[in-house]
């Protein structure tokens, strides 16, 4: 694989969930040492799309390349070398509840790496450290707040100093200033670890402070991909919605409303 | 809506919703023999890809299920040996056959009491463990987080449970049985005008190994059957807390119902 070659490459990718058709088609690309935000709507698919990022859905159409393999045709044992390479701090932290908050940070290195129980403790004590939670690996997940839960996520996502990171929502139910605070901390991933990070959030003022390129989605489709700046001064009506947020326009449609209204369960 | 087409409706809907839970159970057990596959194929080969399954995590699983589950194996198997003492003294002596009373135990412990109580018992306390932990994972993204990390779900927390269970639940019966008997022993022995131990002593010539053989055989199979339905229920959780509720209840009502129904088929076919 060459240096320029982007992490991610996503072609004509769509979703579904049962009979409703969630992405439409997106193509999607993410180049090393990026900080890609993807912005939308709540509802537009964001979550969606990083789950199949993730490789936790099969695309019904259209391919998903993370790292250069294919993650619809790729062997196990592929798929297990490219989740080594990527972390993942999910909106609710999704930290395992049974262990203690250093023994959840050690839970990658235990499962992947044969080193030894000291050196798997160091290192995961100084994880906690650049998340600012030095000294807090014996208490349980259910002890934490939720800036913690946070910020435990994201040390166990860095656990394995992964090229790729996905952060779903840092900043959702945070105070301004630790949301702040993990802003700095995603430049400063990039910037000391030279990872490429894609965040999902619908937080506009931190979009603007940490993105080098945005993408925007609404409902199932890609709005734009840009810089910061382009974005800004996009002329798409949604856009300019979303940033400055204007209630949407919604056209109703009497017949549709009618036959909502009146169909009975199907 | 035309009345004819109404009253085609009506004769459908049933069936239409008859149909629909054939295919949700058919889907269920199809996913759960998946799960059984996946299951030994990393206990037998994951750590050849990466996904070894740890000794650690069985002995804990281990510990849960079975270890912990002794006080109460002993108290309901010591309570049944009993009962069947008495249902059994009172029965066969109307036939003067109480020196009968000894085989009678002996045979409808281990072949069917021991078993059949430790299964339920164990389905009760761990298969709603299993699936209450599983499912509230599956809610809370700890299962996706898992997969994303490079951990198999099924491999951390579907096959420790499955091997753990498979040794305890033999194990458990094996300790049931013992301990039925010597229940029994307990109360019939006054009756039969023989001391305790020479009833243990007279069951032991009379028991066939077969005969223990028989519910050990049958232990194994409700231990994948109540792991099974744990897991496969908590894996297919959804709708938050409730839902881990919902889930509980259905994997211990199902696996006691499935318990019943093996055993008895088994029964049938081992006896013949
Ligand atoms: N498990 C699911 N089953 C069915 N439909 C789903 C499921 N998850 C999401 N959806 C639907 O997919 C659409 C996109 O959801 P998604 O979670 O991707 O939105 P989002 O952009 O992440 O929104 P938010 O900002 O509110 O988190 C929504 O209309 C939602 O109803
Ligand atoms: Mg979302």
């Amino acid at each position: 694989m060459n240096v320029t070659a982007p992490l991610i490459e996503v072609e004509k990718l769509e979703a579904w969930y049962g009979r409703r058709r969630i992405l439409n088609g997106v193509d999607f690309a993410v180049n090393p040492g990026e900080i890609r935000v993807i912005m939308g709507g709540s509802g537009s698919g964001k979550s969606t799309l990083l789950r199949h990022l993730l490789g936790l859905h099969k695309p019904r159409s259209g391919t998903v390349r993370l790292l250069g393999v294919d993650i619809a045709r790729a062997s196990e044992r592929q798929m297990l070398d490219v989740r080594r390479q990527i972390g993942v701090s999910f909106q609710g932290g999704a930290l395992l509840t049974s262990l203690s908050v250093g023994d959840n940070v050690a839970l990658p290195l235990r499962e992947h790496t044969n080193l030894d129980e000291a050196t798997i403790r160091i290192m995961s004590r100084l994880k906690l450290e650049v998340v600012n939670l030095g000294g807090f690996q014996d208490l349980m997940p259910a002890q934490l707040s939720g800036g913690m839960i946070k910020r435990t996520a994201l040390a166990r996502a860095i656990a394995m100093d992964p090229k790729l990171l996905f952060f779903d929502e840092p900043s959702a139910g945070l105070d301004p200033v630790v949301s702040a605070e993990l802003d700095e901390l995603i430049l400063r991933l990039r910037d000391a670890l030279r990872m490429t990070i894609v965040v999902v959030t619908h937080e506009l003022e931190s979009a603007f402070k940490i993105a080098d390129t945005i993408t925007v989605l609404d409902q199932g489709d890609i709005l734009m991909t840009g810089t910061v700046d382009a974005v800004r001064h996009s002329d798409n009506e949604r856009i300019q919605d979303l940033l400055n947020r204007r209630p949407r326009e919604i056209q109703v449609d009497a017949d549709a409303y009618l036959k909502r209204l009146t169909e009975e369960a199907a | 809506m035309p009345r004819a087409l109404h009253d085609m409706n009506a004769l459908i809907r049933p069936l239409e919703s008859l149909g629909r839970a054939t295919i949700g159970s058919l889907a269920g057990m199809g996913y759960a023999a998946v799960l059984l596959g996946e299951s030994l194929y990393f206990s037998v080969a994951g750590w050849r890809i990466g996904q070894p399954l740890r000794p650690r995590a069985v002995a804990e699983q281990m510990r849960q299920i079975g270890v912990d589950a002794l006080p109460i194996v002993v108290l309901l198997a010591l309570t049944i040996g009993i009962m069947l003492g008495i249902q059994f003294i009172a029965a066969l002596s109307a036939f003067g056959a109480q020196s009968q009373v000894v085989v009678a135990v002996a045979k409808s412990v281990t072949r069917e009491f021991g078993a059949l109580i430790t299964a339920i018992l164990v389905a009760g306390r761990s298969g709603s463990a299993l699936a209450a932990r599983i499912g509230s994972m599956s809610v809370s993204q700890e299962v996706d987080a898992l997969a994303t990390m490079g951990i198999e779900p099924v491999r951390y927390l579907a096959a420790p449970a499955l091997l753990a269970m498979l040794v305890m639940l033999p194990a458990l019966t094996i300790f049931a049985d013992a301990v039925a008997i010597g229940g029994a022993a307990l109360y019939s022995s006054p009756a039969l005008n023989i001391t305790p131990s020479a009833y243990v002593m007279q069951t032991l010539s009379l028991l066939e190994p077969g005969d223990v053989w028989q519910g050990i055989a049958k232990s194994a199979v409700f231990a994948v059957l109540i792991t099974l339905i744990g897991v496969s229920t908590g894996f297919s959780v959804a709708g938050g807390a409730e839902g881990v509720g919902r889930a509980t209840t259905r994997a211990v009502v199902l696996s006691i119902c499935w318990i019943i129904v093996v055993d008895m088929i088994f029964s049938y076919f081992l006896n013949r």
